[in-house]
């Protein structure tokens, strides 16, 4: 048999094909049948966190930093409860990361502040010394992109039916909104409102000022989304 | 070509493709360079000063580090052993088709206008941050033309061959084309944003080059590492094992050991292989079932791995004293061997209870270098050593800087998968080390700062083998130009200069 597949390039090429797209149908699809759903209690991003989560792909901020909390004592203990499916329901792409010279951030959001990310990313080696995690000053001066953002939060409430305006169960019981702009000036006006609420607890003059102009930063933008991430 | 006469083969693409291995080779290794002393020395993030640190930080650069050596150097090189060794072993030459040659010249320059436009992209931050498949969707389509131009190049020269029989290499080849077709096609699948329309009615909105991708979460890591184990794995051992079944025979003259056990571990890793990829995501959320299957055959697969292995050291049986007068053999039977150190110690991290260690440290940095520059730099190195002489019908330049170049790599490669090991070891024994309360005995950042010595150890480890690259990339080029032009190409062995 393999003298012959040896003559006849395509059935040898079938048979290839075969034999490397058994693993894929018996693995993959079968987990498809089972959409992930999402957790009670997770939402899908606001405008402003969204900028944020691309603003974190933008500098391969996953090259660094988990967001996979494995079931170990010690794990848990460090980051937190280990992770659980539902929560990444609304993770596209997934941010798991393959390597942790950094923390993992999956529960960042618990227990570091807007005060301590506005001056570790200034400074890193300053709030924790010996870090090894480069300056990242130029968020500081960087415009967020919240066009791109609400396009993505189109296109995943239209493709995917993610809950966009919709009322979502939370664990107590209430419902929450994340709400989505109707037009981009509607978009930014939610985001300028989300980064308010963030420059509020910020000590850096510029970034208050650029955000009472109607700017928004990266840092701002980045921060929403660390706070996010419960 | 006259009738009765002996074909002239005709290497002009494959000289291309072996140029731009050594161009993209010396920046991938630069970069990688480069953040390895980042890493050992944080200030060094600057180096360029502030204004552009945004460019030279660790993060930003490391996407291109992986992906010029994986699609820049290794590919370059393995399409430059396609087009050498694709017309040889199907007795055809490209200079009989002018549509072959046109196929062959416009893969070569769209593939070279990709990478160009993919390093400014992944510069400027535009990922998709999915490992290995960071290019959004306008490159993920070119990506798609230019291997659709390389199938349709191996379809044309095995549609047109006069050896009816498809030697191991072209199995390989052929291999290499289908599976990373369809791991790129199912791994990408991803929305373009610029499609959509607001209740407003507007069009266009945010970036045009900006996608979402089809998968969420859990599904999401799925399809990625069943892409970036497999894809890696087609793009830096099928096509490599290609190049070796061709270029170690022909070297060495003497014929491959064992036709079974070519068999063996080719239909073998075309099975195994794929179902590995959950091996990457072993305590995540991923059902429990793909990730015992992912360890299980990731063990099974030490079997075709070593298969290849054995069969390309055992060709060399009764002829050892070639691993001692010629430093190309000496590439080639290293390489082999770093294969089954880097196939075995694969294995042992995909053991449940070794990866819950393993897992996220630089033991795994360590164990991607030690198969990439062990196994795939050494076999692209001899490989272009053996080419070189028969495209540019000279004598390579010298034969002592061949050797030093060899020793000062595996010098190279040593200092970074032993400092690695250690390093990452180190890290997941602190981060799970509780003490006499139980409560952690580490914060963090001490398992940071202790492993500044091997990072030290790591970023010399590199920069040696970027030395001796350097040394490679010269010899070539003296290749090319101070030798005399030979008038017969030797059988076997390459002519070296002393």
């Amino acid at each position: 048999m393999f003298h012959w597949l040896e003559r006849n390039p395509f059935f040898f090429a079938l048979s290839v094909f075969i034999t490397i797209s058994f693993a894929g149908l018996i693995e993959i699809v079968p987990s498809f049948a089972q959409a992930s759903r999402p957790l009670v209690g997770t939402t899908p991003y606001s405008t402003l966190e969204l900028a944020g989560r691309h603003v974190y792909i933008k500098n391969s901020c996953n090259a660094c930093h988990s967001q996979l909390i494995r079931p170990f004592k010690s794990e848990t203990d460090r980051y937190g409860h280990y992770s659980m499916s539902g929560e990444y329901a609304y993770d596209r792409p997934f941010l798991w990361g393959s390597k942790r010279t950094g923390p993992d951030l999956m529960r960042v959001g618990n227990y570091r502040t807007t005060d301590w990310h506005e001056t570790h990313m200034k400074d890193p080696a300053a709030v924790v010394p010996g870090s090894i995690m480069p300056k990242y000053t130029w968020l500081y001066e960087n415009e967020t992109d919240v066009e791109t953002a609400y396009a993505e939060q189109l296109t995943i409430a239209q493709f995917f039916s993610t809950p966009y305006n919709k009322a979502i169960p939370m664990k107590d019981g209430t419902n929450k909104i994340i709400k989505m702009g109707d037009s981009i000036a509607e978009a930014n006006a939610l985001a300028l409102e989300e980064a308010k609420v963030i420059v509020a607890d910020m000590k850096d003059q510029n970034i208050k000022d650029a955000v009472e102009s109607g700017k928004i930063p990266e840092i701002v933008a980045i921060i929403a989304y660390m706070n996010s991430l419960k | 070509m006259t009738k009765n006469g002996p074909l002239e083969y005709d290497y002009s693409v494959s000289k291309l493709f072996i140029m731009n291995a050594l161009f993209v080779g010396t920046i991938g290794m630069l970069v990688g360079v480069i953040l390895a002393w980042e890493m050992a020395y944080p200030e060094f993030n600057t180096f360029l000063g502030e204004d552009l640190a945004e460019y030279t930080n660790f993060s930003r650069l490391r996407p291109l580090h992986t992906d010029s050596v994986i699609y820049g150097f290794t590919l370059s090189a393995v399409w430059a052993s396609w087009y050498y060794l694709g017309q040889r072993v199907l007795k055809v030459s490209m200079a009989e088709s002018k549509i072959l040659m046109f196929i062959g010249k416009l893969h070569f320059w769209l593939y070279f206008s990709a990478s160009a436009v993919i390093v400014l992209s992944l510069l400027m931050g535009i990922t998709t941050s999915k490992e290995y498949a960071e290019f959004e969707w306008p490159l993920d389509l070119s990506i798609t033309v230019v291997w659709t131009l390389w199938g349709a190049s191996i379809a044309g020269l095995v549609g047109f061959r006069r050896e009816k029989a498809l030697y191991i290499s072209i199995w390989y080849f052929i291999a290499t084309f289908l599976a990373v077709a369809m791991l790129h096609l199912f791994n990408n699948m991803e929305i373009p944003t610029m499609f959509v329309t607001s209740p407003a009615g507007e069009t266009m909105i945010g970036a045009w080059w900006h996608s979402v991708s089809m998968y969420a979460g859990t599904n999401d890591a799925l399809v990625q590492w069943w892409f970036g184990h497999n894809a890696v794995a087609f793009v830096l051992t099928t096509p490599i094992i290609a190049m070796v079944y061709y270029f170690l025979p022909k070297e060495s003259g003497q014929a491959i050991y064992s036709y079974k056990l070519s068999l063996l571990s080719f239909w073998g890793l075309m099975f195994v292989y794929i179902w590995a990829g959950g091996h990457h995501m072993l305590y995540s959320t991923v059902p429990d079932w793909m990730q015992t299957m992912g360890s299980v055959f990731s063990v099974i697969l030490i079997l075709p791995s070593w298969g290849s292995a054995i069969n390309m050291l055992l060709t060399m049986k009764g002829e050892w004293q070639q691993v001692a007068s010629s430093p190309l053999i000496k590439f080639m039977v290293l390489g082999s061997t770093f294969y089954m150190f880097s196939t075995l110690e694969g294995p042992i991290q995909a053991i449940k209870s070794v990866n819950a260690i393993a897992h996220f440290t630089d033991w795994i940095i360590g164990h991607v270098h030690d198969g990439a520059l062990g196994w795939v730099g050494f076999m692209v190195i001899a490989a272009i050593y053996h080419m070189a002489p028969r495209i540019f019908r000279r004598e390579i330049y010298s034969r002592s800087l061949m050797n030093m170049q060899f020793w000062i790599q595996t010098l190279g490669v040593v200092l970074y998968f032993t400092s690695m090991w250690i390093a990452g070891i180190t890290q997941g024994m602190m981060w799970r080390a509780h003490d006499e309360f139980g409560n952690l005995a580490y914060s963090f950042i001490d398992t940071v700062t202790v492993l500044h010595p091997y990072y030290t150890i790591r970023a010399v480890g590199g920069t040696l083998y970027l030395i001796g690259f350097l040394m490679f990339v010269y010899n070539i080029y003296k290749t090319t130009s101070a030798r005399e032009v030979e008038e017969h190409e030797l059988q076997n062995a390459s002519p070296m200069g002393a």
